[in-house]
């Protein structure tokens, strides 16, 4: 029960925090102050905040989720700030990179293009300024998507088992059977080539793995006391596995969902690459990646003429991706449950 | 009588499996029109302009479950269909080109193997240390690194800067003529093995010098999986009583290391090494591409952009029976050696 419960005889008032262990019994005789002191301190204790802290203190010390932090920051400002940092010249279209003539040979850095031409005169900085924003809506519709389908999925498989969890989870084993990126290349080519294909396909290969992942979690948990306590205590099913199942579920499935931005991105790029992403122009790291192919090495004598026409956005690629992937990293040696108080 | 039983049950899960990879597949196929889809049943050149008469003869007109038959029947006779990318049946192209992707994960698998485990030993071992700081980085580092970016990175400076170094493609131009000239013996079709077998060794030196790049991409990116399972592995075993014990009887650390703990952390390694040939040939697509090497991933990547859909659907089905058959050699090694998993 959630609020103030007036017992008159006793003058006292008794508060259940939701969610704490007891309850925090304060006399009506003026000790306001008490009240307010004893209230928080039970709030501290709860299990999952105290988790949360520890947790918590440990991403702050370590130095590798830190780093992943600040180049995730780094970039999301980027991604906020681009119509300043480098404003569009196509206001309809701002992810159109604009480019100048259609010469072949890249143009060095030089006042104008901070990062220099590409082929055909495309923009460099404008193009991964903006391919930033291209970034995280890959990453965050791609990862988020298959999180919700990993949920819904896992959650019914685990909980209700049986010959539902059998279907669902051979049907899991096949997609597992197949590498992500050969699957998710072949979805691509029969949808059709486009960077909004590319994340329809990796949304189709990469949900299984989360199925599996809340699904084994949940079996666990599914065997613990206080899920029995809650069902003896006449709670439904879905308010179960909503509010005492998935809390304690989800820790495994976040930290995949952390490592797979990075992930996902760096599959989609690689897609984009091969020349299946969006057409030409677009601001999309892997597409400026495979523009440059033809000038990796420049004339006799001058054989890093065109340096900056790879390196810069693969650079970009590679900090984004270590950024999710160094916090991922991190996160899992702290949820590590074998590693955890050591 | 266990142990049997365990392999029959797990042989019964993989033609599952590969009914589901086939459907897969033949839904991804469905996504296109008759006319593109007749390319999946030709045998010959001479029915590509005949494609009325193949969406007839296999009823691509008609329901979903008969064209479905149809094609599996086709698939298990062996006719994949006529790839258009590189003019020749799927099949042919699949017996050119597998040598050499063969060759590249000969050389990169054991690399990725032997040095992953070196390495998440040594990170284990020296835990928190600097030594370990050190080595997980630069394994996050590979594992964040683009593929296609590394590869052209490598190109830029190894055969960019110094002049033609470690050069792209199979082989130099000389060494290519020699090779398909009537002298050189093609025992396997790889040519380090070749080279070696027909006593050419300047071959197998300009062989090696195109196989380098490649395999060092494949390798960094590939490399981050073991040490990271190596090490976790390790960490637990480490702290488990049988070192202590062995520890306690006076064996020195390095032999509790070395035969103690790192045995029974090698577990979980094999168990990954299965998936680890997945990844591995997602990373040749990629490699084969960057470095020009004309192999399987080569084939598919070029398919892919050209909507040849045959060989796309053949790279799904050979990474689909791949991953499949060499699960279950891994989960019959792995029932073999541990009692536990064929029991349990």
């Amino acid at each position: 029960m959630c609020g103030w419960d007036r017992r008159t005889e006793e003058q006292e008032f008794i508060y259940t925090l939701p969610g704490t262990i007891g309850t925090v019994r304060i006399r009506k005789n003026g000790m306001y102050f008490l009240k307010k002191r004893r209230i928080v301190r039970e709030f501290e204790q709860h299990p999952r905040l105290k988790e949360f802290r520890f947790s918590f203190g440990k991403i702050v010390k370590n130095p590798l989720s830190v780093t992943g932090l600040s180049l995730i920051f780094i970039f999301f400002l980027i991604a906020v700030f681009a119509p300043v940092i480098s404003p569009p010249k196509y206001e309809q279209e701002p992810f159109r990179i604009p480019h100048e003539g259609y010469s072949v040979i890249p143009n060095p850095p030089g006042p104008g293009h901070p990062f220099g031409t590409t082929t055909k005169q495309y923009d460099i900085f404008y193009g991964v300024i903006w391919g930033t924003r291209t970034a995280f809506r890959i990453g965050f519709m791609v990862v988020g998507t298959i999180l919700i389908i990993g949920i819904a999925v896992g959650s019914i498989s685990g909980y209700f088992g049986g010959i539902v969890d059998e279907i669902l989870m051979r049907v899991v084993d096949i997609f597992m059977s197949l590498p992500l990126f050969i699957l998710a290349m072949a979805i691509v080519t029969a949808l059709g080539r486009s960077l909004d294909n590319i994340m329809r396909s990796l949304i189709i290969v990469g949900w299984p793995i989360y199925a599996r992942t809340i699904r084994s979690s949940i079996l666990t948990i599914r065997e613990e006391d206080f899920i029995k306590a809650a069902k003896a205590l006449g709670s439904g099913t879905f308010k179960i596995i909503l509010k005492h199942i998935l809390p304690n579920a989800i820790y495994p499935a976040l930290i995949l969902a952390s490592l797979d931005i990075g992930a996902m991105v760096l599959t989609a790029a690689a897609l984009s690459f091969l020349g299946l992403g969006a057409q030409e122009g677009y601001a999309d790291w892997g597409q400026m990646v495979s523009l440059a192919r033809n000038y990796i090495v420049g004339p006799q004598g001058q054989p890093f003429l065109f340096w900056y026409v790879v390196t810069i956005p693969g650079l970009f690629i590679l900090f984004f991706v270590l950024g999710w992937n160094l916090l991922g990293d991190a996160l899992r040696d702290i949820f590590d449950p074998k590693l955890r108080r050591k | 009588m266990n142990f049997l039983n365990y392999i029959i049950r797990r042989i019964l899960l993989l033609v599952v499996v590969l009914i589901g990879v086939t459907l897969i597949i033949f839904a991804i196929l469905t996504l296109f029109s008759p006319e593109q889809r007749a390319s999946a049943f030709i045998k010959d050149i001479k029915q590509l302009s005949d494609i009325n008469s193949i969406i007839k003869t296999y009823g691509l007109d008609r329901p979903v479950y008969v064209q479905y038959y149809n094609w599996i029947r086709q698939v298990l006779s062996g006719n994949f269909g006529w790839s258009t990318t590189v003019s020749r049946t799927v099949m042919e192209a699949f017996k050119f080109f597998l040598p050499n992707t063969v060759e590249l994960a000969l050389y990169s698998a054991p690399l990725i193997i032997l040095v992953g485990i070196w390495l998440g030993t040594i990170s284990a071992v020296h835990r928190d240390k600097p030594v370990d700081h050190f080595t997980r980085f630069l394994a996050i580092v590979g594992w964040s690194l683009p593929t296609f970016w590394f590869g052209l990175v490598l190109l830029m400076v190894f055969y960019g800067y110094f002049r033609g170094l470690f050069p792209p493609e199979i082989l130099g131009y000389k060494a290519q003529a020699y090779v398909n000239s009537a002298d050189f013996v093609r025992y396997t079709r790889m040519n380090t093995i070749d080279s070696l077998l027909n006593g050419k060794l300047w071959i197998f030196v300009d062989a090696v010098r195109h196989l380098v790049l490649p395999v060092i991409t494949l390798t960094v990116i590939q490399i981050a999986l073991v040490m990271r399972i190596m090490r976790s592995s390790m960490l637990e075993v480490m702290g488990k009583g049988y070192v202590l014990t062995a520890r306690a009887k006076g064996a020195s650390p390095k032999v509790v290391i070395k035969k103690h703990a790192r045995r029974n952390a090698l577990i979980p390694v094999v168990t990954v090494s299965g998936w680890l040939f997945a990844q591995l040939m997602a990373g040749v697509v990629i490699t084969e591409t960057i470095f020009n090497r004309k192999g399987l991933g080569w084939w598919w990547a070029h398919a892919a952009t050209q909507l040849d859909i045959p060989a796309v659907l053949m790279a799904v089905l050979f990474n689909g029976v791949l991953f499949v058959v060499t699960n279950l050699v891994v989960d019959i090694l792995y029932a073999y050696i541990d009692p536990r998993v064929r029991l349990g």
